[in-house]
């Protein structure tokens, strides 16, 4: 059952110096029960396409495309359903929990807001329900009248995990939610989402720049680069026969254990992901791309199937699909 | 379903969760040490305040008497007479230490020359009008002055806030006594004015102040000075909260609030000016000095009865006794409150409690 | 970077003469750019034009005016007379035209200003540099005595000074000048500060460079547009203090113009409030708003120009 399907999703931001595309055209899915992986170098546009799902940009910035939860677009209800839909439906835990948290206020009045927000319960039957999900989340229910700086930077992760919980969405979506966590804690934090997708069948996307990261807990991996997916496909195959020569250079950035050669073989890629107010012609990647062709500076490519349920946005890819379908079912 | 252990063996959560007695009473010392330890700063910035105040009244003004004696006419016999009664022919260290002697064991601030009573008196009987006004004024210029904060910092570059930021860098610029005089001339004058308010004092001559109607005389003359001390202020506490406000505004947990689904107005109330307020509320503390500075000229203006006129008169009459008094209790005061404004920020903010 | 793009101020000051001028060229564009950036700007350029008025006004009334008209022996008029064609301000207790009092005063009141200010930063600069440069226990005892200073409430402080040290111009202006430095110290040595840590002045100090070297030819130099805004601000604020000085009674009477305070204090001890004449009441407040506002102005424009990021708020 789909959960989230993103169509063609656009955000460009209104600057100074013009019109800036941050996401460009960008189409997902998401399962109930199903992890994706979204993963990218910074300023390719994850972040923003996370925040622009539950229309939390500012009104700078101009979002086209749809957005269906559960068949609904949220992109064009008004306030009022939006309101209901956050956090009840899909909740967002949300990079660098450090300050993501009010710091004046107590972690059980923070948990507890939603629920009394979107569900018609009592202070006392909400506090109930705060001590449930920080035991659930592993900290200690008796600290829930602390404040946060009182906890490490860990803790205050899994506080905002907890807090994602309160109003039992269907949807959460992580962004970069083990960044600045060092890798005991990353560990503890992933085995604990994977372990809540699968045990409340919630549908996640998660972001990261972290390419282990996603290998190990997403099933799903899209790979975003300058504000278009370039591959979206089983995490598996993204990884283990990647068909975008982009995907191809990160996979190939981790040697292979056991293989000794893989240890000297040419890695990374030169020059920089560039910046979004100045993208090149045609295909965005074309400039850094191994093999890059002249049609990639004039053309550029929407995703084709490179397998089942695996697309790429590559003309080295054969067998083009009829046009207006780039979305894996 | 529980995913992983309970925290408490990690070395983590055992420090900052805080288990163990020594923990527990340590923190609960924290606050009263906070206050112990700005207390005695503060005590020793009033000490350094007292031997400043002789500096200045009996050593840089050698010879106070003939300051005294400016506009009067009195034989040398008789200035040496008034030397020797207020004390000022003895050497500086015996001056200091019956300054201090009768200052810290007797609370004897001196003689006023012009009031022939002791100083504290005089003061004492001249401060509650001024504690009337510049608490008044203090209080509605806070409250007002942060609302407008609040809500230019909301609605930022919108028209409130472009509207608002210019009238209070005008009134920024404005001396307050001139304030005063422009509403005296068109709210109280009778030739250019509606002639609505009185023009100065703080009640009629023949008004019983401690009756009912006595105190809506008493309100109805504090109008004019409270209005010009508000107005003078309102823009120093509007400044800081804005800013505040916008530093608040730019933070993740604002994004986190809204992505709670809570209304806008809610994310405010809620969130974005309880931390915005805690820099606002210490500053209508640290303030307070510049209060009484324009407190002082306003009472002149006003004929208002307080600490202000008393120091007009006691310049114009060179009674330095009251002068150094006067100058005492305000320095003072504006020690107080800086220490108010510490302990304030340590009450409020509990980050600062743990430190 | 403190002086728009301007790269810093050290590579070429060991350089023989060809080189020096090169620092000189830099600085001189930059100096441009910077007044070009400022009069782009509504406020700076709104600041500029009043400042520029006021400071011709006060350098040409006794030209255009002479000193007749402050005569109170032949004064022309009757009191507080209200504004008229003939006295488009209205005239002063003693008959004198308030306009020309106005133009005549423009002086006393901007002297005043300037002078204190100056006063003011130049203690302020040496204090905060030096705190700054330093460090350790100057740091330590500098900063808090400015602690102190700050505590002791302004107006009084600087009425007693005033009383104890008597009326005259000279003393206003050392009065306001001693009591303003400490607000400039600290943001100055704020900026100090950030200043040492740049790889630069690390340089400088491997080459050699005495203290006195590094604060006057590195340091200044890139403190020196704060300073500028900072005295900009200062000086309005020296000259609502010297009004109000003025007004409490506390002016200089030895003056051959009263300043704004003064005619004020003249104006309402003389009862024009109940006389209605409003010209004479309101004609120096409006002329001191609009000075201070102007030097307002001014400084947050010459702040905005020489910090790029508040541009962007």
């Amino acid at each position: 059952m789909t959960l989230l399907e993103i169509k063609n999703l656009s955000v460009t931001y209104a600057t100074e110096q013009g019109p800036v595309p941050a996401v460009r055209g960008v189409d997902l899915a998401v399962d109930a029960g199903q992890t994706l992986g979204v993963a990218g170098e910074s300023g390719c546009g994850k972040s923003t396409l996370v925040a622009a799902a539950l229309r939390l940009l500012p009104r700078s910035a101009a979002v086209t495309g749809e957005v269906l939860l559960d068949g609904r677009n949220v992109l064009a209800m008004n306030w009022g359903e939006l309101r209901a839909v956050r956090w009840a439906q899909a909740s967002i835990v949300f990079q660098g929990a450090m300050s993501s948290l009010n710091p004046v206020q107590k972690v059980s009045k923070q948990i507890a807001e939603p629920i009394l927000l979107h569900e018609k319960v009592s202070e006392r039957a909400a506090r109930t329900r705060v001590g449930e999900l920080l035991e659930q989340v592993g900290i200690a229910p008796s600290r829930m009248d602390q404040f946060p700086h009182q906890f490490s930077g860990g803790q205050k992760q899994r506080i905002m995990i907890a807090m994602a919980l309160a109003c039992r969405p269907k949807l959460i979506l992580a962004d970069e939610p083990t960044t600045a966590l060092d890798v005991m804690v990353q560990a503890q934090v992933l085995t604990l989402l994977a372990d809540l997708v699968r045990d409340m069948r919630l549908g996640m996307i998660l972001i990261t720049h972290d390419l282990s990261v996603l290998a190990q807990t997403c099933d799903r991996a899209a790979i975003m680069y300058a504000g278009k997916v370039v591959e979206n496909g089983p995490t598996s195959e993204v990884f283990g026969a990647p068909s975008h020569p982009y995907a191809q250079a990160l996979a190939g950035a981790f040697p292979r254990i056991g293989d000794q050669s893989s240890r000297y073989a040419p890695r990374g890629l030169g020059g920089d992901p560039p910046h979004p107010a100045d993208l090149p012609s045609g295909c965005a990647f074309h400039p850094r791309c191994p093999v890059a062709r002249d049609e990639c500076r004039t053309v550029d490519v929407k995703l084709r199937p490179a397998g089942v349920d695996h697309s790429a946005a590559c003309v080295l890819v054969r067998d083009e699909l009829p046009s207006g379908e780039g979305v894996p079912a | 379903m529980t995913a992983t252990t309970v925290d408490s063996p990690s070395p983590e959560a055992r420090t900052a969760s805080g288990g163990g007695r020594d923990n527990r009473i340590r923190r609960k010392l924290r606050v009263p040490m906070l206050i112990g330890r700005r207390l005695v700063g503060a005590l020793i910035s009033l000490l350094t305040v007292l031997v400043f105040n002789f500096f200045l009244f009996n050593v840089l003004s050698s010879d106070p008497i003939k300051a005294l004696v400016r506009n009067r006419h009195l034989d040398a016999a008789a200035q040496a007479h008034l030397r020797h009664e207020f004390g000022y022919d003895q050497s500086l260290w015996r001056q200091f230490v019956a300054y201090m002697q009768q200052l810290l064991l007797h609370h004897n601030l001196g003689i006023s020359t012009t009031y022939t009573q002791p100083v504290w008196s005089v003061i004492s009987t001249r401060i509650w009008p001024t504690v009337l006004l510049v608490g008044v004024s203090t209080l509605l210029s806070s409250l007002i002055g942060t609302w407008i904060g609040i809500k230019g910092a909301w609605e930022r570059n919108g028209r409130f806030d472009k509207i608002s930021n210019g009238v209070s860098v005008t009134l920024y610029s404005m001396p307050e006594f001139w304030l005063g005089i422009v509403l005296l001339l068109f709210l109280a004058g009778n030739q250019v004015g509606l002639g609505v308010f009185p023009l100065g004092g703080m009640n009629d001559v023949d008004v019983d102040v401690s009756s009912p109607s006595g105190w809506v005389n008493v309100a109805w003359h504090l109008t004019l000075p409270c209005l010009t001390l508000t107005l003078a202020y309102l823009a120093q506490y509007s400044l800081v909260m804005r800013s505040s406000m916008l530093d608040e505004m730019g933070q993740d947990y604002v994004r986190t609030a809204r992505a709670k689904g809570l209304r806008d107005l809610a994310v405010r109330r809620s969130h974005v000016v309880p931390n915005a307020l805690l820099p606002a509320v210490t500053q209508i503390f640290l303030y307070f000095g510049f209060v009484i500075s324009g407190a002082l000229t306003v009472e002149y203006v006003f004929s208002w009865p307080g600490l202000g006129l008393l120091t007009e008169d006691a310049i114009s009459g060179a009674d330095f006794p009251l002068l150094r008094g006067l100058f005492l209790l305000f320095t003072a005061s504006v020690i107080v409150c800086n220490l108010l404004a510490d302990v304030m920020l340590g009450v409020l903010d509990p980050r600062v409690r743990e430190l | 970077m403190t002086m728009g793009q301007a790269p810093p101020a050290v590579t070429t000051s060991h350089a023989a003469a060809p080189g020096g001028s090169v620092v000189w060229r830099r600085r001189r564009a930059s100096i441009k750019r910077t007044w070009l950036e400022l009069w782009a700007q509504p406020q700076g350029k709104a600041g500029v034009i009043v400042l520029g008025l006021a400071i011709l006004v006060a350098i040409f009334a006794p030209v255009i005016l002479g000193q007749g008209v402050l005569s109170i022996v032949h004064a022309p008029g009757r009191q507080f007379e209200p504004p008229s064609l003939t006295y488009p301000l209205g005239t002063d207790e003693y008959g004198r035209s308030v306009l020309d009092l106005l133009a005549w005063g423009s002086r006393t009141s901007l002297l005043v200003g300037f002078c204190a200010a100056i006063i003011a930063m130049v203690i302020g600069t040496v204090v905060g540099v030096v705190s700054g440069h330093y460090g350790g226990w100057v740091d330590t005892i500098a900063m808090r005595f400015d602690d102190w200073m700050l505590v002791i409430p302004f107006l009084p402080l600087v009425i007693v000074l005033n009383v104890l040290l008597g009326r005259g111009v000279d003393k206003t202006i050392l009065v306001l000048g001693i009591t303003s430095w400490p607000g400039t110290a600290r943001i100055l040595r704020a900026q100090v500060l950030s200043v040492k840590a740049r790889p630069y002045m690390e340089r400088a100090r491997a080459l050699g460079a005495s203290n006195r070297h590094q604060m006057v030819k590195h340091t200044l130099p890139n403190i020196m547009p704060l300073v500028l805004a900072n005295t900009t601000i200062t000086i309005a604020g020296a000259i609502l203090s010297e009004s109000t000085l003025s007004f409490l009674g506390l002016g200089d009477p030895s003056l051959t113009a009263a300043s704004w305070g003064t005619m004020l204090d003249g104006a309402f001890s003389e009862g024009a409030v109940s006389r209605g004449a409003w010209g004479y009441l309101l004609a120096p407040g409006i002329a001191i708003v609009l000075v201070v506002l102007a030097f307002t102005w001014c400084g947050n424009a010459l702040e905005k120009v020489l910090n790029p990021r508040l541009q962007q708020e």
